[in-house]
């Protein structure tokens, strides 16, 4: 059964169109990237997913409808919506408490034992806390909870870059197992590359990109093209083109590996490079139709 | 036939998945009441405080109660009880307005408050349904806040007669008369069941009203809750110098003519009249007003699923 099945999902506010028809299927034991510039949908989508938010078309997650099914749906899905929504006033006693005493799945033991590594004490409140630990803190609840789904939602927003390493290692070391099947958006690209098993570009409440990471790296390509055999590299159709110092750089899409060897030193590109590339080029072409 | 076959295999998928981890309703429940109680500690400090300074005040004007306790014994016993009983019905009242006042507060922020702050989000994701958190966050004002007011003044009114006592025995007087005309044991049953039923159930359209404004505005709940009422009491007044909209709302807050009743009954201390009370549940107006409450609260579990944070 796959962990998240939507068909045509649809939202639209008031005369915007947030979720224009997403398609979209996510297998269990998968670590999913959904990245997309400011108001292309992803919060919204995530909503949904969450049962935050009605929505027209079909969707199913872990089996159910999480619109009229969101308290069951809580029981086996965690998630970090935003950046901190933790109460303020709570004391972390309280909110080890409060998770014991109504989720049926989370181990206060565990998360007492991520909170000994930091200086979180019991007694602390929300209000006091940092920023930074506001989110460990967030993190050791939601680590502790033996869910099927994380859905995370610019967990790592306004953290410094030392807390968003740790966010992820404790994530994949502490937490991710094969059972479990992990959403996560985020502006900070580069830090989820080597975490995500698969990768969604969304833009204008629409899927763009859905590939694998192996699929990613088998049809995506990015050669530092030198100067002279810049025509015959223009020549294979690339999908974008930057220049850097001592060359061009071109990326291309399903181009023989062999072949894009011959015109420079050939890499897979990274997420951000591939999602500026791609998103980048919809919005001209979206551009080009409008004229 | 079909239908049955179709249909058990999905009741008995239902049935396994309750049985691997659904919490019970009475546990979610518990812990949502805890949790208000943990960040509206006003609930319990209010009364509290109020009662602590009402008794301070009371333990100076004991001085007054040492001259008067000469008078006392020429006073025919109606003179005694209201000598005596006056400043236990009057600490009765302002415990009343105090947990009147910290429910209406409580319940037009209840459920505004936790958007205006994105919190929501974070209750949204334990498995509480819009259900139990509404009905806990009512339980507040109609059950926790009655009980607990009903607590403190019993208490307060013991720590009253405990003082007066000790004062009288050290300057040498008698208590027997004391005693015999406070009259606030027999009165705690007949407040408890005011407390339940006329700030619980009586007034619950008040608070079940306010607690719907708290999940539909999206700013100043209060006003939302009061003002839209006002103009139309005024245009009533205007249009046809009625007042009906305005004695409707001033009854449910006063406890209608059955609860007002059961109080003065109370206070003349007639035993007889502790048989009152079963009028209260006669009475149609309690049964439409609790109607209306549910009502109320059936709308704001429905809105609560669509809200988020403002």
């Amino acid at each position: 059964m796959a962990c998240i099945e939507a068909r045509g999902l649809r939202k639209q506010f008031g005369s915007t169109i947030a979720l224009d028809g997403i398609e979209m299927r996510v297998e269990e034991g998968r670590i999913l990237g959904l990245i997309g510039p400011n108001g292309a949908g992803k919060t919204t989508a995530l909503n949904a997913i969450l049962g935050l938010l009605p929505y027209q078309g079909e969707l199913q997650v872990l089996g159910r409808d999480p619109w009229t099914q969101r308290d069951q749906l809580m029981r086996d899905v965690s998630f970090i919506a935003d950046i901190a929504v933790l109460p303020r006033w709570i004391k972390v006693w309280q909110l080890l408490d409060y998770v014991a005493g109504v989720h049926p799945r989370f181990d206060r033991a565990k998360a007492e034992g991520f909170l000994y590594k930091t200086a979180i004490g019991p007694t602390r409140r929300v209000h006091d806390l940092s920023k930074g630990m506001v989110a460990q803190l967030h993190l050791a609840l939601v680590m502790a909870i033996d869910a099927r789904l994380l859905v995370l939602d610019e967990p790592t927003l306004g953290l410094d870059i030392l807390f968003r390493k740790q966010f992820y290692d404790s994530l994949l070391n502490d937490y991710f197992d094969r059972s479990r099947t992990i959403v996560v958006t985020t502006h900070q690209v580069e830090e989820i590359q080597h975490v995500i098993t698969d990768l969604m570009f969304i833009n204008r409440g629409r899927v763009v990109l859905s590939y694998s990471m192996e699929e990613v790296e088998s049809h995506f390509l990015e050669v530092m093209v030198h100067p002279d055999k810049l025509d015959a590299a223009r020549a294979l159709k690339p999908i974008d083109e930057r220049q850097v110092i001592g060359g061009s750089i071109l990326m291309f899409n399903g181009v023989d590996r062999r072949q894009a060897a011959t015109l420079g030193d050939a890499r897979t590109p990274g997420i951000a490079d591939l999602f500026v590339a791609v998103i980048a080029n919809q919005d001209k072409q979206a551009q080009g139709a409008a004229r | 036939m079909s239908s049955q076959s179709n249909v058990m295999p999905e009741s008995s998928l239902r049935a396994k998945g309750i049985a691997a981890g659904a919490t019970p309703a009475a546990r979610l429940m518990y812990w949502s009441v805890r949790r208000e109680l943990w960040e509206n500690r006003t609930i319990y400090v209010a009364p509290v405080a109020i009662a602590c300074v009402f008794l301070f005040g009371f333990s100076i004007s004991i001085l007054h109660l040492l001259v008067e306790m000469h008078a006392a014994p020429w006073l025919d016993p109606m003179q005694q009880r209201e000598l005596f009983g006056q400043p236990y019905e009057f600490a009765e009242d302002l415990i009343m307005g105090t947990a009147l006042l910290v429910g209406l507060f409580y319940s037009a922020d209840a459920l505004y408050g936790e958007r205006r702050d994105r919190s929501i989000l974070f209750w949204k994701s334990a498995p509480v349904s819009d259900l139990i958190t509404v009905l806990s966050k009512a339980a507040i004002p109609m059950v926790i806040l009655p009980l607990l007011a009903f607590a403190i003044t019993v208490l307060t009114q013991w720590m009253m007669l405990m003082i007066s006592s000790a004062v009288l025995l050290g300057s040498g007087q008698n208590v027997a008369i004391l005693w015999s005309r406070v009259g606030i044991f027999h009165r705690w049953p007949m407040l408890l069941f005011h407390f339940l039923c006329i700030h619980g159930l009586w007034q619950s359209p008040i608070y079940a009203w306010l607690l719907l404004i708290s999940v539909w505005a999206r700013r100043v709940p209060i006003l939302w809750a009061t003002l839209p009422l006002l103009a139309i009491g005024i245009a009533e007044k205007v249009a046809f110098n009625t007042m009906y909209l305005g004695s409707l709302i001033g009854n449910r807050f006063t406890g209608g003519s059955e609860g007002t009743a059961i109080m003065e009954h109370g206070r003349e201390m007639d035993p007889m009249m502790l048989f009152a009370p079963f009028h209260f549940f006669l009475n149609p107006g309690l049964w439409l007003g609790l109607a209306v409450t549910a009502a109320f609260l059936t709308a704001a579990i429905r809105l609560r699923r669509y809200r988020g944070p403002i």
